[in-house]
């Protein structure tokens, strides 16, 4: 196996070799930061009206309920075909990348939304109910008062799952979209070792979400930091 | 719109996908079982070893929780047989099923055993318990409760993360409507039902994993 | 003149709950009134009704001669213009200084100008004995003193009446008189009071007027002579040599 190595060093480890691993890692990149902040957006849009106390918007609450409850249980892999296929037979003729990315944005508001639901739950009621007696709006109260509070909550594990979406993405490889795994499936199918062709991939993977993970600590710390003391919050539990 | 839905075909198929069900089940329990005791073995050593051996723990850790399963699954599944030992597809996706779940749970009984009040430890230490019985008299049962919530949580998302066992052949659920696609082409419906068959799967497992947290193990969690 | 009154008021919170049973009151511009009475009673459900957290079930609450219809969002909101309340504990906001606290909702909600609301909030900061404390955040200061910028902020809203819901009972017994010394200053401003409170000898030196109640009833209404010394009620007699005793 050495032996073979050697072999294929020279034909393996070249410029453009390189340059299409990069490629590939940015499409991954690319795939999982639009799918997140879209996700991330249509997450807090979701949770506004679901926690709306206006009634004639059950059926919409119960609707969006649903939504997060089944989107959180569909397994990545068969929701990317779902999206493929229906896309493609209704006559939407979008690109693989963008198939990816809807899959990505429609699991990712379901994770999100609950994550910030959680996290504005975890903000004390009489914050709600000082701004409430002081006449601020539900919207004015969640801009000023509750939100701010809540990303101490939100962001890490909304982080923690980016980084989740990132290796996700190799699913995509399934389908056709030239990211980083389908990269290594290239280079091992025009003769590299699988060896060497997924030992890169993993590395390149691992070269992503390992910072990121060190980075999503250091977040964490440093939003915990902020509101120390007598916060206005029930007891966080730490992951 | 060019589809026309021919639902009634995709529902003949109805048993032998849920038949699936079962295979993801059995996979995803075996490999889950596998993963909690190599979980429990990486994080011991990972807080009790030896320097040499919190170093190996903690490399396949960070290693397993870095890297996607699917990639990790190709590598054991095509690099296996380039060192000679030839597996069935089954036995690979279950080795990476175990080691990826391994991975996860070292970190979750990790934060467990750290967790355990110091106090509770020095009288252990005091009374001469050795590590195996300090971890059967004091950790495990403080644990058992703390951590029953996000083991079973861990599972649900093992029982999604097995989809990809497809890819190799595997006839759990996806493998399934992958092969009865490429007979009838019905795709659309026949994708739905498999999404539907995973979101009652995993309703049904949450359910059923808070009963036993209920009952036997004294936690008091939401049904869903 | 009645600035409040209040007639048979009933509150639950859900039918096999009731909170309020019958309570009638009436209090003039100025006054200082204060509730007492074991936990339980109802004594700061009165308040929250008043504020409109809690819909009555039945009865009237008439402000300055017109009904309040707690069911108009309008009506609400020009009650609560009236009204200021401050609560038990987390009453400020954790994210935002203690200027900011006090200035934000004659900024944001009532859209005053900037430099006037400003002025004004440093003022009452000050009153309240904050002045050094104007960028400090919540969760660097002490009970006490976060209990005093609550104060500063609702004065900050120039209400008609403010409602203290036992604003010192959450706090450690050396911050209680800090607060009460703030709330005698507020006493003078000549702004009606409703205070809940445990604070026996707070409340007989501060109020015009004192109701007991107990499980839901208003009890007995007097003044603070009458209720402490002389309770016409065998009820309030025992509750109040209950709490002498201590």
């Amino acid at each position: 196996m050495i032996q073979q190595f050697i072999d294929q060093a020279p034909i393996f480890f070249t410029l453009n070799n390189g340059l299409y691993w990069l490629r590939a890692l940015m499409t991954t990149l690319s795939m999982a930061l639009i799918g997140c902040v879209v996700g991330f957006i249509f997450g807090f849009v979701l949770v506004y009206f679901r926690t709306s106390p206006i009634p004639w918007l059950l059926p919409l609450r119960a609707l969006l309920i649903a939504y997060v409850e089944i989107f959180r249980r569909i397994p990545f892999l068969v929701l990317t075909f779902l999206i493929l296929f229906a896309s493609r037979g209704f006559g939407f003729q979008l690109s693989l990348f963008w198939v990816a990315c809807v899959t990505i944005v429609l699991i990712a508001t379901a994770y999100i939304a609950e994550i910030i639901r959680a996290g504005i739950e975890a903000v004390h009621r009489n914050q709600w109910e000082c701004a409430d007696v002081m006449n601020f709006s539900r919207a004015r109260t969640m801009l000023y008062v509750i939100v701010p509070q809540s990303w101490v909550f939100i962001v890490p594990p909304a982080f923690s799952y980016f980084i989740m979406f990132i290796k996700e993405t190799s699913l995509t490889s399934q389908i056709g979209t030239m990211e980083l795994m389908s990269a290594g499936k290239y280079f091992n199918s025009i003769g590299i070792s699988p060896v060497m062709a997924y030992g890169t991939c993993l590395l390149l993977y691992f070269a992503l979400s390992y910072p990121l993970t060190r980075l999503g600590r250091r977040i964490e710390v440093r939003l915990k930091n902020r509101f120390k003391g007598n916060m206005a919050t029930l007891s966080a539990s730490d992951q | 719109m060019s589809y026309t839905f021919q639902w009634g075909v995709a529902f003949d198929y109805l048993p032998y996908l849920l038949g699936g069900a079962l295979v993801t089940l059995h996979l995803t329990f075996l490999g889950f079982l596998a993963g909690l005791i190599i979980g429990i073995t990486t994080a011991v050593a990972q807080v009790y070893g030896s320097p040499l051996m919190q170093r190996t723990a903690n490399i396949y850790v960070v290693f397993f929780t870095n890297t996607p399963s699917l990639v990790t699954a190709f590598f054991i599944f095509f690099g296996l047989p380039e060192f000679g030992i030839l597996l069935s597809p089954y036995l690979c996706i279950l080795i990476n099923l175990a080691l990826n779940a391994g991975a996860f749970l070292a970190d979750v009984f990790r934060s467990g055993i750290q967790s355990v009040k110091t106090a509770e430890m020095e009288a252990a230490e005091i009374m001469g318990f050795s590590l195996f019985q300090k971890v059967q008299y004091v950790i495990a049962p403080h644990i058992a409760k703390t951590l029953y919530p996000p083991i079973s949580n861990l599972y649900i998302i093992f029982i999604l993360g097995s989809a990809l066992a497809s890819i190799f052949g595997v006839e759990e659920i996806t493998g399934r409507a992958f092969n009865v696609d490429s007979e009838t082409f019905r795709s659309i419906e026949i994708y739905s039902i498999a999404a539907t068959i995973y979101v009652l799967l995993t309703f049904a497992a949450s359910f059923a994993l808070a009963l036993v947290g209920r009952y036997v193990f004294r936690v008091k969690a939401r049904m869903f | 003149m009645t600035q409040l009154e209040i007639n048979g008021l009933f509150a639950e919170y859900s039918p096999s709950l009731p909170i309020l049973e019958d309570v009638s009151l009436k209090i003039e511009t100025g006054e200082i009134i204060s509730i007492i009475g074991p936990s339980g009673s109802g004594k700061s459900t009165i308040l929250r009704v008043l504020v409109g957290l809690l819909h009555p079930s039945q009865g009237h609450v008439i402000v300055n001669g017109t009904e309040v219809n707690y069911k108009s969002p309008s009506a609400l909101k020009s009650m609560r213009d009236t009204m200021a309340m401050v609560f038990q504990q987390f009453n400020l906001f954790q994210n935002m200084s203690v200027l900011r606290n006090v200035m934000i909702a004659p900024l944001k909600i009532k859209k005053e100008p900037e430099a006037e609301v400003e002025a004004r909030a440093k003022e009452y900061l000050e009153i309240m004995g904050l002045g050094e404390k104007f960028d400090a955040y919540p969760d660097q200061l002490s009970g006490g003193q976060q209990q005093r910028v609550a104060l500063a902020r609702a004065l900050a809203l120039r209400p008609k009446i403010l409602l203290l819901d036992e604003v010192t009972s959450a706090l450690d017994p050396e911050m209680v008189n800090e607060v009460l010394d703030a709330i005698r200053v507020l006493s003078t401003k000549g702004i009606t009071l409703i205070i809940v409170s445990h604070e026996m000898a707070f409340v007989r030196e501060v109020s015009d007027r004192v109701i007991m109640m107990d499980d839901g009833k208003v009890v007995e209404i007097g003044t603070p002579d009458e209720i402490f010394t002389a309770a016409k009620t065998q009820r309030c007699r025992d509750f109040i040599s209950n709490i002498i005793q201590h």
